[in-house]
């Protein structure tokens, strides 16, 4: 962005307090959030909603990824897939474990698994 | 050619992606950096389905307030940090020194803040060998903060020797600070989850 | 071509330690790293030596007294290996070959001399950054092999460093302990490897001379990227997992400690709530990928080999490229087919030997393209060229016995015994070695100067091709006859381990052959060095790439004037044209002219 002009810079600015202002609301936001008992799920998913809101205004605007070039994006991409593959698989070990007594992959209640002949 | 080599793109963009070196190399080392921190999260999540009961981090005496201006502090950080950029875009030196100095103001009031906090829970005899919870909490806050200090060593460098570098080759050392800039957002970035990770979310 | 001369003058103001020591010139660090990785090789291989000889003759007494002395009585009680001793020695085999050999040898050395060369740059994008990777890698190996000299020994857990052993062996919440150290080691070659790639792949994006398109990139420029983004992506989560092995023990958090472990009759001490599965996932997610950081540049190696040997373009060099980024993006969701074993689940097993069977795929039509690109070639036998043909069975032999251990069922029976140990080293051995061994053959007069004895080249390679299927081979039988990868007296007290005993002296014996052949290489590469043949040409095998414009060896900067690229890497034969190789450097004729082929 070498080529941006004194007028693009002075709009950058402003842009730059109005995501302030909306990160510094969405941290008391999100604490006020978590004085108010929703329950476990319903408050794990508003702090994170918020998280993922505030941190997309920094990745977009501070570092300005809403205009990037393709390569960058190419990158963050295969890491974003490879951060969800490692944690979803890591994840699914469990589910999978915990799988045998519920699911699809469920060993019949009450059914022991035939050992070999002694 | 003489003894030192001119590396292209040091300061100017490659026509064909559109790209300066250093710019493409942050980014590359983010990237491995969302790979650590998403290793860290994996931990987290495997962790905390995988017990029983889980700790709310108030309740075990983390401080909401103190994480609270913490997150300012560093947002405050961010936006000076993009602001002294933004001053060298427009060519404002004494501008720059200003942002840049409150944006490594920031670091220090951040880490204060966080030693209290660290001298706290050990007055309290809480280790990170107490529980899962508080291994996870002192390591990545921990990591964290190293982080932290690594921005400020490479921040404090650009603004007072390395600021040379705007008498000689003012266009790379913008782009110094943009790069700089970037990963003073990743860190900054990282707190924002972090905070609700570790401080908000109910416990089980 | 001596024009280099006049260039170097410009450089002797530089003082010695900073052109040789502190350099940031990318040959001068890959260089640095070939040397250290070579002894480090070597260094690794002699810890083989020394437990082949517990294996071949468990509870005897070592019968060379220096070595025994060496080592004393806490090692060697009364010459005979303690079993400690025995587990250090394995667990640093695997890690300083893996770690401090192979990778550093594959992508520190080959990857920093060749990767600016080939695409046509200057040096590396960051040079500074390029010489503090060198270092920190350089800190990593001393911190590693000072991990032998604290109380207790080197970490003794396996390469694979697997909770909770490794976080109670040795109870200690000290630094200087063997694993500890070993932790600490591994940070700084995560880190020193993360440096080097975010180096190599902005290199690759950033510096291509003009006209290197993506598809006129040498095949090991490919190799290089890829490998460049799985050490990138692939590596950091070990770092975490290292940093939190690293807390368990001194810090006595339980992140890899399950509840209620008990160790030799004791409840343990902390507060659990850990997953040891967790330390496998995170391992794991590094080390599949780091399989293919070892082979990928081999591979590319091998193609650069081959093609300039057979004197003909690569054979489907598109299907090449494509095959090795989607073995690169595969690697990354295969891992869990190392932790069979653990009882993850029949869910996640169908996942991973599906995925598992599926990358098989790219590296057949790797190795399918390199065999096809022989045929019809006018093969020149020369020792880079031995060794880049023998890589292809030797891969062959390691990838096809890799099969049944991706599959669940056959798995349960081969898992930790021999049949894996004898699979993964074909792989790395006398695959990614003979690999590694082509190119030193290969670009030894690029950047020496001087060419290699052929005669004891030769024999450096037969003597190796023997031996190494000496070692490796019986493996897979032994395994199969169940016996285990880690016992300290070879099988010796187990009954069914009995009818292939034999075959531990046959293995032994052929590695100390290994040894004394390795030896022919040491004096090989040393006498070349000093008194060996001049290189007449700076192209001596009459290649295409980029390299080979450069002059002998390649000044700082490299290039006289800025190469630019008019054609495919691997125009050899090309019908019609005056010499049977066209340099990728060398601009068009007049038009129509049949040089022009490989122009768009």
């Amino acid at each position: 962005m070498s080529d941006t002009h004194h007028e693009d810079v002075q709009s950058h600015v402003k842009t730059y307090i109005k995501v302030f202002v909306a990160l510094a609301v969405g941290t008391l936001v999100t604490v006020l959030a978590s004085n108010i008992h929703l329950g476990i799920v319903l408050g794990i998913i508003v702090a994170l909603v918020i998280a993922t809101v505030k941190g997309s205004l920094v990745a977009g605007f501070f570092m300005h990824l809403s205009a990037e070039r393709k390569i960058i994006y190419w990158v963050l991409v295969l890491t974003a897939v490879f951060v969800v593959v490692m944690m979803g698989l890591i994840m699914f070990t469990r589910q999978d474990q915990q799988g045998r007594q519920q699911g699809i992959f469920a060993v019949p209640q009450g059914h022991v698994p035939a050992h070999p002949a002694e | 050619m003489s003894t030192a080599i001119e590396i292209p793109y040091n300061s100017t963009e490659r026509p064909d992606t559109g790209l300066y070196n250093a710019k493409l190399g942050v980014w590359l080392f983010l990237a491995s950096e969302v790979m650590l921190f998403g290793a860290l999260f994996s931990t987290y999540v495997l962790l905390r389905t995988g017990a029983d009961t889980w700790e709310n981090g108030a309740q075990i005496g983390l401080s909401i307030p103190l994480a609270t201006i913490n997150t300012l502090v560093l947002i405050i950080s961010s936006v000076t940090m993009v602001m002294s950029w933004a001053s060298l875009k427009t060519k404002n030196f004494g501008k720059y020194k200003s942002y840049m100095g409150v944006t490594i103001l920031c670091g220090v009031i951040f880490l204060v803040i966080k030693g209290f906090e660290y001298a706290h829970k050990f007055e309290n005899g809480i280790w990170p060998s107490t529980s899962t919870f508080m291994a996870i909490y002192f390591t990545m806050t921990g990591l964290h903060g190293l982080h932290v200090i690594g921005g400020m060593i490479v921040n404090t460098y650009l603004w007072g020797p390395g600021a040379k570098m705007w008498q000689t080759d003012p266009e790379r050392f913008t782009n110094r600070i943009e790069v700089a800039g970037l990963y003073w957002h990743f860190v900054d970035l990282v707190w924002i989850f972090l905070f609700p990770t570790l401080y908000l979310l109910p416990g089980k | 071509m001596r024009e280099a001369h006049h260039h170097e003058e410009h450089h002797d103001e530089l003082p010695f330690w900073r052109h040789y020591i502190f350099s940031t010139d990318h040959k001068i660090i890959g260089i640095q790293y070939g040397l250290t990785a070579l002894v480090f090789l070597f260094f690794g291989f002699c810890l083989m030596l020394l437990m082949r000889w517990q294996l071949a003759y468990p509870g005897k007494p070592l019968p060379i007294a220096f070595l025994t002395n060496l080592l004393g009585e806490s090692r060697m009680p009364g010459g005979v290996m303690a079993p400690e001793f025995y587990n250090q020695l394995g667990a640093m085999h695997g890690t300083i070959m893996v770690f401090l050999g192979v990778v550093p040898l594959a992508v520190g050395a080959f990857g920093n001399y060749l990767v600016p060369l080939q695409v046509g740059a200057q040096d590396m994008a960051f040079p500074k950054l390029n010489m503090s990777s060198y270092w920190v890698y350089f800190i990593g190996g001393v911190v590693m092999l000072g991990s032998f000299f604290v109380s207790g020994g080197s970490a003794q857990s396996g390469w694979t460093s697997y909770p909770p052993l490794s976080v109670i062996t040795p109870q200690s919440h000290s630094l200087f302990t063997g694993q500890s150290l070993w932790l600490t080691g591994m940070v700084f070659l995560i880190t020193s490897s993360l440096l080097g790639s975010v180096n190599t792949i902005t290199t690759i994006i950033q510096l291509r001379a003009k006209g290197l398109t993506w598809m006129r990139l040498p095949f090991f420029v490919w190799a290089q990227l890829v490998t460049g983004f799985l050490l990138l992506l692939a590596f950091p989560p070990l770092e975490a997992a290292g940093v939190m092995q690293l807390m368990d023990r001194m810090a006595g958090t339980s992140f890899f400690l399950p509840t209620g472990l008990v160790v030799g009759g004791k409840a343990l001490n902390v507060s659990g709530g850990g997953s040891a599965l967790l330390w496998q996932h995170l391992f794991w997610f590094l080390a599949h990928p780091e399989v293919y950081v070892l082979i990928l540049p081999a591979m590319g190696i091998v193609a650069e080999v081959i093609a300039n040997n057979t004197r003909k373009p690569l054979w489907g060099y598109k299907s090449l490229v494509y095959s090795v980024i989607f073995l690169g993006f595969m690697s990354f969701v295969v891992w869990a087919h190392h932790m069979f074993l653990t009882g993850m689940g029949t869910a996640i097993n169908a996942f991973f030997q599906t995925t598992t069977m599926i990358i098989s795929i790219p590296s057949i039509i790797i190795l399918t393209a390199l065999i096809l690109s022989l045929w019809g070639g006018s093969i020149r036998f020369n020792v880079p060229m031995l060794f880049a043909l023998a890589f292809l069975p030797m891969f062959g032999i390691g990838g096809l016995t890799g099969l049944p251990l991706g599959l669940a069922s056959a798995d349960i029976h081969l898992h930790d015994t021999y049949y894996v140990i004898g699979h993964f080293h074909y792989v790395v051995a006398p695959g990614t070695l003979f690999a590694l061994f082509a190119g030193i053959y290969y670009w030894f007069p690029k950047v020496s100067g001087k060419q290699m004895n052929d005669f004891l080249g030769k024999l450096h390679f037969w003597g190796s091709l023997i031996f190494m299927n000496g070692i490796f081979m019986p493996m897979f039988i032994v395994g199969m006859a169940g016996v285990s990868r880690r016992l300290y007296d070879g099988g010796t007290s187990y009954l069914h381990a009995q009818n292939v005993l034999y075959l531990n002296k046959v293995m032994s014996h052929s590695a100390w052959g290994l040894a004394v052949i390795q030896c022919i290489f040491i004096v090989n590469f040393f006498w070349s060095l000093f008194a060996g043949r001049k290189v007449t040409s700076d192209n001596p095998w009459e290649a295409t790439t980029l390299e080979w414009a450069t002059p002998t060896p390649p000044p700082h900067g490299n290039f006289l004037k800025v190469p630019e690229v008019f054609r495919g890497p691997y125009e050899y034969s090309v019908p019609g044209a005056e010499k049977d190789f066209l340099p990728q450097n060398e601009p068009d004729k007049k038009p129509g002219d049949p040089n022009n082929r490989g122009k768009k």
